[in-house]
């Protein structure tokens, strides 16, 4: 039952071979076997939102997945979103509207909404609280991440300031 | 706030799965999205030597309509059930109730066959099941059964589920949807929290406007979600009138005996199921006359 496996994890489009328990959680794979710090932890319950990454471009809590679950799956991480060109559209809205102070919140709040403005590019300040109800914020900045969020959205599609 | 180390294993069939739980038994536990299971294992209220994981078994993952039932599959995430066109038109008040799960990460993951074995007394499917009287329908490497979700249901997370069985299915007789009505209401003190009560209503008129045939459901006032059976039957008076939403809801209230807790005082959520039910009676209400025009 402790023996360790080898598995591949594919994130944000690399290969990470590692060897890991079958109750490596996926946000300690991610973050200790990867390396890739970006992903948070902060309640392991499901409940904070931090270790919000993306399976196969859905969100999910990486502390409620198993990295052996992960295997033939694409996992997308912050690090994954801004790409060659820099920020995405969300990370340079989160930034010109503060959206951010400590930053602990930040990285499941920005994958949460890459995903869910890809399938819903015009939504409500309802429907963007709906949302962002499932991510905690202790340095409470809600206000400027709807901000940020609507100004996103609205580049998204075009329109001007 | 990590797991026991356990085996993990993860079937690539139904037989498969259920041929697992038959070598493992108790020691087993079956993973379906996580969210319920997964705070638990992380909390050590579970440790079992061996996990199953069902997120490859697509064969579960459906909706299917026939003429008379909807069925879904166990493995359908709530996210699905949000949005399908088949339940958003035949099952609006499952759509709604999980609309309302968690949060959208939550809900893309979490499944209606975990939910419903979770068995969460607060939780929105398996009240939305036991309202719409809902079959599970259940499979062993000896055969399938199937049983009503109000005797599936038998206590605060704990169901009529042996240990060498899973559930496949989730079958919803199609109510008939002329001049239908449903409402459903919830109370909790964040969104996305699970509802402290929360009550549904499902309706149909006839065309001279009186009531005939009414569901009435509550959570979160008992052990398990319940049915109001004797507060079903249309009294033969006419139309619902100007009081009639209060009076069914009071007279509602009058047969929840739900337990103090701290914080949560016995009134507290009696008041609750009055006011909530209430307000999904004359929601489904509105809907069942509006659709006539
Ligand atoms: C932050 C947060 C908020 C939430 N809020 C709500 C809420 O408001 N309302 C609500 O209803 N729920 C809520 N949930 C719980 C969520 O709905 C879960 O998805 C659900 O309770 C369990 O479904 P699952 O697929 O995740 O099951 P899992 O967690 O995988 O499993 C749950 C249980 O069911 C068993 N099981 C799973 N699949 C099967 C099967 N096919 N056959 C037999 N046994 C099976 C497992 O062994 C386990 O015992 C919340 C969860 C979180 C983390
Ligand atoms: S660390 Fe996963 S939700 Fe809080
Ligand atoms: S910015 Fe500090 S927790 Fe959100």
């Amino acid at each position: 039952m402790d023996s360790r496996h080898d598995i591949e994890l594919s994130v944000n489009g690399d290969t990470h071979r590692i060897s890991v328990q079958a109750r490596r959680l996926l946000s300690d794979a991610l973050r200790e076997d990867c390396g890739l710090t970006g992903t948070h932890v902060g309640c392991e319950h499901g409940v904070c939102g931090a270790c919000t990454v993306l399976i196969d471009g859905r969100p999910a809590r990486a502390c409620l997945t198993y990295a052996m679950q992960m295997e033939g799956h694409e996992i997308t991480t912050i690090e994954g979103l801004g790409g060659t060109d820099g920020y995405s559209p969300l990370q340079q809205a989160m930034q010109d509207e503060h959206g951010l102070q400590c930053g602990f919140c930040t990285p499941g709040i920005l994958v949460t909404f890459e995903a869910y403005l890809r399938d819903n590019p015009d939504p409500t300040e309802d429907e963007i609280r709906d949302v962002l109800s499932g991510n905690l914020c202790r340095c409470t900045g809600y206000e400027n991440i709807v901000a940020a969020v609507k100004k996103a959205a609205a580049g998204m599609r075009g329109e001007p300031e | 706030m990590k797991p026991v180390a356990f085996d993990y294993q993860r079937p690539a069939s139904v037989e498969d799965a259920v041929a697992l739980l038959q070598a493992h038994g108790r020691s087993a536990k079956l993973l379906s999205g996580g969210q319920s299971l997964g705070p638990m294992l992380n909390m050590r209220l579970v440790r079992p030597e061996v996990v199953i994981d069902l997120n490859d078994l697509l064969e579960l993952d459906y909706v299917r309509e026939a003429a008379d039932v909807i069925e879904i599959g166990a493995l359908t995430r709530h996210h699905r059930l949000a949005t399908a066109p088949e339940i958003l038109r035949a099952l609006p008040l499952l759509a709604y109730a999980a609309a309302t799960i968690g949060h959208f990460a939550i809900r893309q993951r979490g499944t209606i066959g975990g939910s419903l074995v979770h068995a969460d007394p607060a939780a929105q499917l398996p009240l939305v099941a036991v309202t719409l009287a809902a079959e599970i329908v259940l499979r062993s490497a000896a055969g399938t059964r199937s049983i009503p979700a109000a005797d599936f249901l038998q206590n605060v997370m704990t169901v009529d589920l042996n240990e060498d069985e899973m559930v496949v299915a989730i079958r919803f007789p199609k109510p008939s949807a002329a001049k239908a009505g449903w409402g459903m209401r919830l109370f909790s003190r964040r969104r996305g929290d699970f509802a402290i009560v929360s009550a549904a209503v499902w309706l149909r008129r006839n065309p001279d406007g009186r009531l005939a045939d009414m569901r009435l459901g509550l959570g979160g006032v008992a052990p398990v979600p319940f049915r109001l059976h004797d507060l079903e039957d249309p009294d033969d008076e006419g139309a619902p009138g100007e009081s009639w939403a209060s009076d069914l809801a009071g007279q509602a209230a009058q047969r929840v005996e739900p337990e103090d807790a701290p914080g949560l005082p016995a009134v507290y959520r009696r008041e609750l199921a009055c006011n909530l039910l209430r307000g999904a009676l004359t929601d489904a209400l509105s809907l069942a006359g509006e659709r006539h025009g």
